[in-house]
């Protein structure tokens, strides 16, 4: 059994037993939904319908409905797809490489950081997909024969790399979500009375029984995916950034891009948890689950990659002053002090004085001053993206080329549609699917639980 | 000699462990355990053996890798090669590094699929399959030991498992 010293703070509070945990967890996908979920439904559905809408328009009518141009041809679309990827990273990290750390007090928290991870991969798909310009020939994306003498894909762009990265990732990411939810599908359906509820939960579970070896398979599974997830969201953020490394602008050609854009997504996507969880435990009452233990853990996360970035940001700036090459050199002083300036400063302030106010135990403990931090992270980070994409692309190599970016209400809408969409597919997944993996967490409940700790509870006791 | 099904029904995992090596021990086969999470040690009790899902992983990747690479090599290589940015493309070794992150994905995708659908297959998990579990509180807060003994064990049986705390024994 897991040994676990009795000086550890512990995971579970409360004197909980394997029927609570059940009863805690499972109460919120059998009642019904407050007042307050449908507020924030109705909310975000609306929010995505205008996104919906927006798209339509710019399928319909040409991507001329955004605000890209000749010079700026990447903006809003590929910030936010960045971003959203960014933010999709904590999941895995928290489910594949806390695992692979053997932390436990992952447990209580990887259900919803993975359903956030598939989410926030869907919404920069649509990005990335929509931003072709002609997305109904999407498909020329893949190496399909076709009757253009079979004219195949150019897999030395990193831009292809991305297709199968995301793809990759997307499909791997639903697969570790959904088999770690199985178990919990089988407990929501032997314990529903409705028979439509429990005909679907039934069918959701696929007839998981519980037995011996298939505990045995569905943990070497869960082990061997997250040795597999780990190098996968390392790689795919590492190629993401090499669509801006690999290009030969001033400012994007920088080798640190890989480690730093990982890092920055980390940082983000923690920050979106924060945001996500602390909100969660408080409408679920999963106070004794998700404690103040798990915010201040996710916290110093956040410090680490915050710190990380705010290296690479100081690397960057160095590497482009000791080039020596003038136009590498301008590109840092026209984000500073050119017509963006504002978003440097905001990025600035918000990604790297922010995360170092987690040194202090006060503000990292405090729940208040977590949730403010997190969304002023977010908002840091997009503006990380915004910055290194237009100023750079509005002022290149050429003056004569040098033009302004503004996004048309089209970006700002599919954007903030996006937002929406996330929301409702977090909604939805609050309402029917268990947030927290309570099978997981059924079982440190011996070695991690208050009311076990002050009994002293050990493998000795048992001999 | 009439065979009799015995359910053996515990509120502990480690009550549930010695009731296992007790009946082991006196040479009857445990037929299944139901549990709601993972008993780590129940396996060499009862008999479990180790999965070989990891090595199928293994090989499924290894496929990943062979697919993706042969055909990177066929498309940009073999069949049409052409120059992009002046990169070297005119064979497979001077190309191959740029393969890398595409020939990883693979791995990672054929490896991942391949052992969740042969996880799914082997151990019979499909939407609209029945479950097998006697009791629906074993994936509440139950743990179940499924025995099939003659009728004569019968009374032995049940004195251990209450023995070694079974919270109840039901006979079939």
């Amino acid at each position: 059994m897991h040994q676990e010293s009795e000086i550890r703070k512990p995971l579970i509070l409360g004197n909980k037993s394997y029927k609570d945990i059940t009863d805690d967890i499972i109460r919120p996908v059998q009642g019904k939904a407050n007042k307050w979920w449908w507020l924030v439904f109705t909310l975000s559905a609306t929010t995505f319908l205008w996104g919906i809408i927006c798209l339509c328009y710019t399928i319909g009518t040409g991507i001329g409905v955004w605000g890209s141009n000749n010079g700026v041809d990447w903006a809003w679309d590929i910030t936010n797809f960045v971003w959203w990827i960014g933010i999709g990273h904590a999941g895995t990290l928290i489910s594949a490489v806390l695992l692979l750390f053997r932390q436990k007090w992952r447990m209580a928290i990887n259900r919803s950081a993975e359903a956030m991870t598939i989410f926030a991969v869907m919404c920069a798909a649509i990005f990335v997909t929509m931003h072709t310009g002609r997305p109904w020939l999407d498909y020329w994306l893949f190496p399909l024969p076709n009757q253009f003498g079979s004219l195949w894909i150019n897999f030395n762009s990193p831009l292809v790399w991305d297709v199968f990265a995301v793809s990759t990732y997307f499909s791997v990411s639903l697969v570790f979500w959904y088999t770690g939810l199985i178990p919990d599908f089988a407990t929501i359906r032997d314990r529903m009375t409705k028979p439509f509820a429990k005909k679907m939960y039934a069918l959701m579970s696929f007839g998981w029984s519980g037995r011996a070896k298939d505990w045995t398979r569905f943990e070497e599974v869960s082990l061997v995916l997250a040795g597999l997830s780990t190098p996968l969201v390392f790689s795919v953020h590492s190629i993401v950034s090499t669509d801006f490394a690999t290009a030969l602008l001033p400012g994007w050609h920088a080798t640190i891009f890989p480690p730093y854009f990982v890092a920055g997504a980390v940082f983000s996507g923690f920050a979106m948890v924060q945001t996500l969880i602390l909100i969660m435990r408080k409408v679920f009452s999963l106070e004794s689950y998700i404690n103040l233990k798990h915010i201040e853990y996710m916290n110093i996360v956040i410090i680490i990659t915050g710190t990380l970035v705010g290296v690479a940001y100081l690397t960057e700036l160095f590497m482009s002053w000791y080039s020596g090459f003038e136009y590498e050199q301008y590109a840092f002083i026209n984000r500073a002090t050119g017509p963006y300036w504002w978003a440097y400063w905001s990025m600035m302030t918000c990604n790297v004085v922010s995360p170092q106010l987690f040194w202090f135990k006060k503000i990292r403990t405090s729940l208040i001053a977590t949730f403010i931090l997190s969304i002023v992270v977010n908002i840091g980070m997009w503006f990380e993206r915004f910055v290194i994409i237009v100023p750079t692309l509005c002022r290149t190599y050429l003056p004569s080329t040098w033009n302004m970016y503004h996004p048309t209400f089209v970006d700002i809408g599919i954007f903030v549609g996006t937002i929406g969409m996330f929301f409702t597919f977090f909604l939805l997944f609050a309402r029917f699917f268990p947030v927290i993996a309570q099978s997981e967490l059924k079982s440190i409940l011996k070695s991690s639980g208050s009311e076990w700790k002050k009994k002293g509870h050990n493998e000795s006791e048992h001999h | 000699m009439s065979k009799v099904t015995i359910h053996g029904i515990y509120d502990d995992d480690e009550q549930l462990k010695n009731g296992a090596i007790k009946i082991v021990g006196m040479g009857l086969h445990v037929k299944e355990v139901f549990s709601p999470f993972p008993v780590h040690g129940i396996d060499p009790i009862i008999g479990v053996k180790r999965t070989r899902l990891p090595i199928c992983s293994f090989i499924y990747g290894v496929t990943g890798a062979s697919l993706a690479t042969w055909m990177m090599w066929y498309m940009m290589i073999s069949d049409w090669p052409t120059e992009v940015g002046g990169k070297p493309n005119f064979n497979f070794l001077v190309n191959w590094p740029a393969f890398i992150p595409i020939t990883f994905e693979s791995t990672v995708l054929c490896a991942a699929h391949g052992m969740a659908i042969t996880f799914f297959l082997r151990s019979w998990l499909m939407p609209g399959v029945t479950a097998k579990n006697p009791d629906p509180r074993t994936t509440d807060d139950k743990f179940l030991m499924l025995l099939e003994v003659n009728a004569d064990d019968q009374a032995k049986v049940e004195s251990v498992l209450r023995e070694t705390g079974a919270s109840e024994v039901n006979v079939k």
